[in-house]
């Protein structure tokens, strides 16, 4: 929420998050220029986050909240450039829907744009290498991707209020976001598996090339 | 598998419908269905904290807030519609030569 952090961890969160925001543009960079296939990629990761993020849910805990979209992003492309995509919804949430805010976009950048889909990607990257179905491991990383969001939330939240101490402040936030989070973090992750189905249907040369899927992920033709 | 994106979206169905059939009849005054957003803010207004800066620009009114979450959600369906059927156009196209 705008204003809802000290000025100082504001800064904090803004000097660690823009020059990985930063790496992610030239990331982004560098790969459309390789490979101009990944424009329309970049767009539907950037879409998915969009439309996500914009849709509040009910969750079996009686509480609202809405997922992040941010786990197809990250397996496609990596953090720093889903940090970049997670700037692009945040900057239009906090100025036109007043929700997040620009002091805390720092904060949010970082939860939901970088550390979130990092600890996805770690899920990711992991599973692939050991040979895990990828619908299966796409799942995993949303859902990972989803919950860590709301975990690092709860740790910066914690962090500037350390209200009697840290790790109460921490276990509050934690018990206000994570029951209602998880049915939704699955929720996010049966969604990302239906995309990805599709984009293993038309596009498995190009998530080939970028190295997000095994030749044994490739679906054969008559699929 | 044929069905499995029907399958999927099925399931994502039900999780997001249970809670209305577990908490039926209740709504917002009985504290059901509100924000886990709010209620951090709500924590964090408990430990006497003052917010220092306000929104540039807030939407009037809870129907302007909803018009504009619309919108966002637009915008990025259509983006995901086009991309697909552009890939699906080509996919198919592919075949016929």
């Amino acid at each position: 929420m705008e204003g809802f952090l000290p000025p100082m961890w504001c800064l904090i969160w803004y000097i660690i998050m823009i020059p990985i925001v930063g790496y992610g543009i030239y990331q982004i960079k560098k790969i459309t220029e390789e490979y101009p296939d990944t424009k329309a990629l970049l767009a539907v990761s950037g879409a998915f986050m969009f439309v996500l993020s914009s849709l509040k849910m009910p969750s079996v805990t009686g509480s609202c909240s809405h997922p992040c979209g941010n786990g197809l992003g990250v397996a496609l492309f990596g953090p720093a450039i889903t940090g970049v995509l997670g700037t692009i919804v945040l900057i239009f949430q906090a100025l036109l829907l007043a929700h997040g805010g620009i002091t805390t976009l720092g904060a949010n950048c970082l939860s939901m744009g970088i550390i979130g889909p990092f600890c996805g990607w770690v899920v990711y990257k992991a599973c692939q290498k050991v040979g895990v179905n990828t619908k299966v491991n796409i799942f995993l990383t949303a859902f990972v991707a989803d919950i860590m969001t709301y975990f690092v939330t709860s740790v910066e939240l914690a962090l500037a209020f350390p209200v009697p101490s840290f790790g109460a402040a921490f276990a509050k936030f934690f018990i206000i976001f994570m029951p209602t989070q998880i049915p939704l973090g699955i929720a996010e992750g049966l969604l990302t598996v239906i995309i990805w189905n599709g984009l293993l249907s038309y596009k498995p040369e190009l998530l080939e090339k970028l190295n997000v899927i095994n030749p044994q992920d490739v679906p054969s033709g008559d699929d | 598998m044929k069905y499995e994106n029907w399958i999927l979206l099925i399931l994502v169905i039900i999780l997001l419908v249970a809670p209305f059939v577990i908490y039926s009849g209740l709504g917002e005054d009985q504290g059901y269905f509100g924000g886990a957003d709010d209620q951090g803010s709500d924590a964090v207004s408990e430990t006497g904290y003052q917010p220092w800066f306000s929104s540039l620009w807030e939407p009037p009114s809870g129907e302007i807030e909803s018009l504009l979450f619309a919108v966002q959600a637009a915008i990025g369906a259509i983006i995901i519609g086009y991309a697909f059927g552009y890939w699906r156009g080509q996919a198919s196209n592919k075949k016929d030569n």
